[in-house]
């Protein structure tokens, strides 16, 4: 199985809830498709959807959520 | 049981610390800069006497970090603290608990931030003033019957709001009685649904406002105004550029509103700088409070240039005991003076924050020209905070002098590595409209828009 990483593009904060008390977009394990919305990158108090890229399988999250993030830098990893 | 400040702890960051930092100097006060991880390499960093670190980029376990403020405060052996703009400057827990470690917060009282930070309370404070307010339905309406009586006295067109919204959520629109009988139930549902409380209120509607803010500065005793400041040029409630004095008050009407700003700050007995906005009527002349800021504001030195005061060592004075020293007819307006705001921030991308690294940079020189920025050649912007990287400012004999220094001051700046708002100010300042003043609250976004469809970006 191929694996596949979702990158983001962005710098800034990473989360994985639109809000503080809501649940995450997505959990370990979940089957997903290529716009599913995976977390939000903030930078600069704006918010952007990170979109997992691919479909397949969650298999990890390599940044917790409120995070700090770098152009380039794998967010999660699915397995397609 | 005033003290004087014998160090002071600047509780922000960006171009705001760097100014306070100046201001600091100036005076021969020490500081402290609390930076978080991230602004470990900031100017203010660079230019502070002391660093404390308080936490890691994120501004919630940072700069919104009340407890490590405060053992900052303490490690660094500081007695005051400058909030700045933004993060806890309007917070009165914050300003509460500075005082109660035995220092001093640069501000008013923390029962001051707390009474003009709750809207209906400073409502009711600037009416009691004489201040007037945007005309409203005196309480929360329940039926239609007692919506139109209240219209009587609101006047239309109007806006029909829901007591328990907020963040222009639950708002319609109301031009005449039948229209509001007809919008009245459907927003009473609305409210009831969205909010699970129907009490609405009416409040008139003025189409095409302008922006205007009165500075004050008071010591708790005494208050004068530094006229007005115009900043109808907004987006998304976001000021873009600024400008003092206004460039459509008669003196007449200058004197009558700075002088309401004066009664509302003496009668808190206000200490220290602070900012009344007001709604201006074009079509009618008539103007409305809308808020109090009880700090400095991004836009202060426009204020400063046209009257020759250094607001923010005035604050740093009143803070250390110092009385105002300053009688309303000492202050003299002169000139005129604007403001570009520099955000990292591409016009051509519907204004998409660009975080990144400073190459080039040659800031504008000249008469009558003053850059406030924390950029230096190298200098990384985090992604973290808001978007400003420098506000060209500039000041004239009168408003055509001040826009040619604008012009030049765009024309001669360089800033690459990022995206910024610089381009805008310069086709800006090629309109028209501009040039002429005539702009409301709206005239920015509907530029833009009309910008977006033809293609300009």
């Amino acid at each position: 199985m191929a694996e596949h990483s979702v990158i983001t593009p962005l710098p800034g904060t990473f989360y994985r809830k639109a809000t503080p008390e809501s649940a995450p977009f997505v959990e370990v394990g979940d089957r997903i498709s290529a716009d599913t919305v995976i977390g939000l990158i903030e930078v600069m108090k704006q918010f952007s959807e990170l979109t997992a890229g691919s479909a397949g399988q969650v298999s990890a999250f390599l940044v917790e959520d409120g995070d700090p993030v770098e152009p380039g830098q794998v967010v999660a990893t699915l397995e397609e | 049981m005033t003290q004087a400040i014998n160090k002071l702890l600047v509780a922000n960051r960006g171009e705001i610390a760097v100014r306070i930092l100046r201001a600091a100097k100036a005076l021969g006060i020490p500081t402290v800069a609390a930076c978080s991880e991230a602004d470990a390499d900031s100017m203010a960093a660079r230019l502070a006497d002391e660093v404390q670190i308080i936490g890691p980029a994120r501004a919630d376990k940072s700069y919104l970090n009340v407890e490590a403020l405060l053992s900052a405060l303490q490690r660094s052996g500081a007695n005051a603290v400058h909030p700045g703009y933004g993060f806890l400057s309007e917070n009165a827990g914050f300003a509460e608990a500075v005082v109660q470690a035995g220092a001093i917060f640069v501000g008013p009282s923390a029962e001051t931030i707390r009474r003009m930070g709750d809207k209906a309370e400073a409502r009711r404070t600037a009416q009691a003033a004489g201040v007037p307010v945007v005309p409203g339905s005196p309480g929360e309406l329940f039926d239609l019957e007692a919506a139109l009586k209240a219209a009587e006295s609101v006047g239309f067109p109007l806006l029909i709001k829901a007591s328990a919204g907020g963040g222009g959520r639950g708002i319609r629109l109301a031009q005449d009685a039948a229209q509001l009988a007809e919008e009245f139930p459907r927003a009473q549902r609305e409210a009831q649904t969205a909010f699970g409380n129907g009490a609405l209120y009416l409040e008139r509607f003025i189409g095409r406002a302008r922006h205007i803010e009165v500075q004050v500065l008071g010591d708790g005793q005494h208050a004068v105004h530094l006229f007005e400041r115009e900043c109808s040029l907004q987006r998304r409630r976001q000021k873009i550029f600024e400008e003092a004095p206004s460039p459509v008050l008669s003196a007449a009407q200058r004197e009558q509103l700075c002088s309401s700003a004066v009664r509302l700050t003496q009668a808190l007995g206000y200490q220290g700088a602070g900012t009344l906005e007001y709604l201006y009527d074009d079509s009618t002349g008539e103007f409305f409070f809308i808020e109090m800021n009880t700090r400095i504001q991004v836009e202060h030195p426009i204020s400063e240039l046209i009257t020759g005061i250094d607001l923010v060592q005035a604050m740093l004075r009143i803070a250390g005991g110092e009385p105002l020293g300053l009688r309303q007819s000492d202050i003299q307006l002169n000139g005129a003076a604007l403001q570009m705001r520099l955000n990292a921030e591409d016009p051509a991308r519907d204004f998409f924050p660009s975080p990144g690294r400073v190459e080039q940079l040659i800031w504008p020189q000249g008469p009558g020209v003053r850059v406030d920025s924390h950029l230096y050649p190298g200098y990384a912007v985090p992604p973290y905070y808001d978007s400003l990287l420098a506000k060209l400012i500039v000041h004239g004999v009168d408003r055509d002098e001040a826009l040619a220094r604008a012009r030049l001051a765009v024309e001669q700046t360089t800033l690459t590595g990022m995206a910024s708002t610089l381009s805008l100010h310069r086709e800006l300042l090629a309109e028209p409209w501009l040039q002429q003043a005539d702009f409301h609250t709206g005239t920015l976004e509907t530029w833009l828009a009309a910008r977006r469809a033809g293609g300009v970006a």
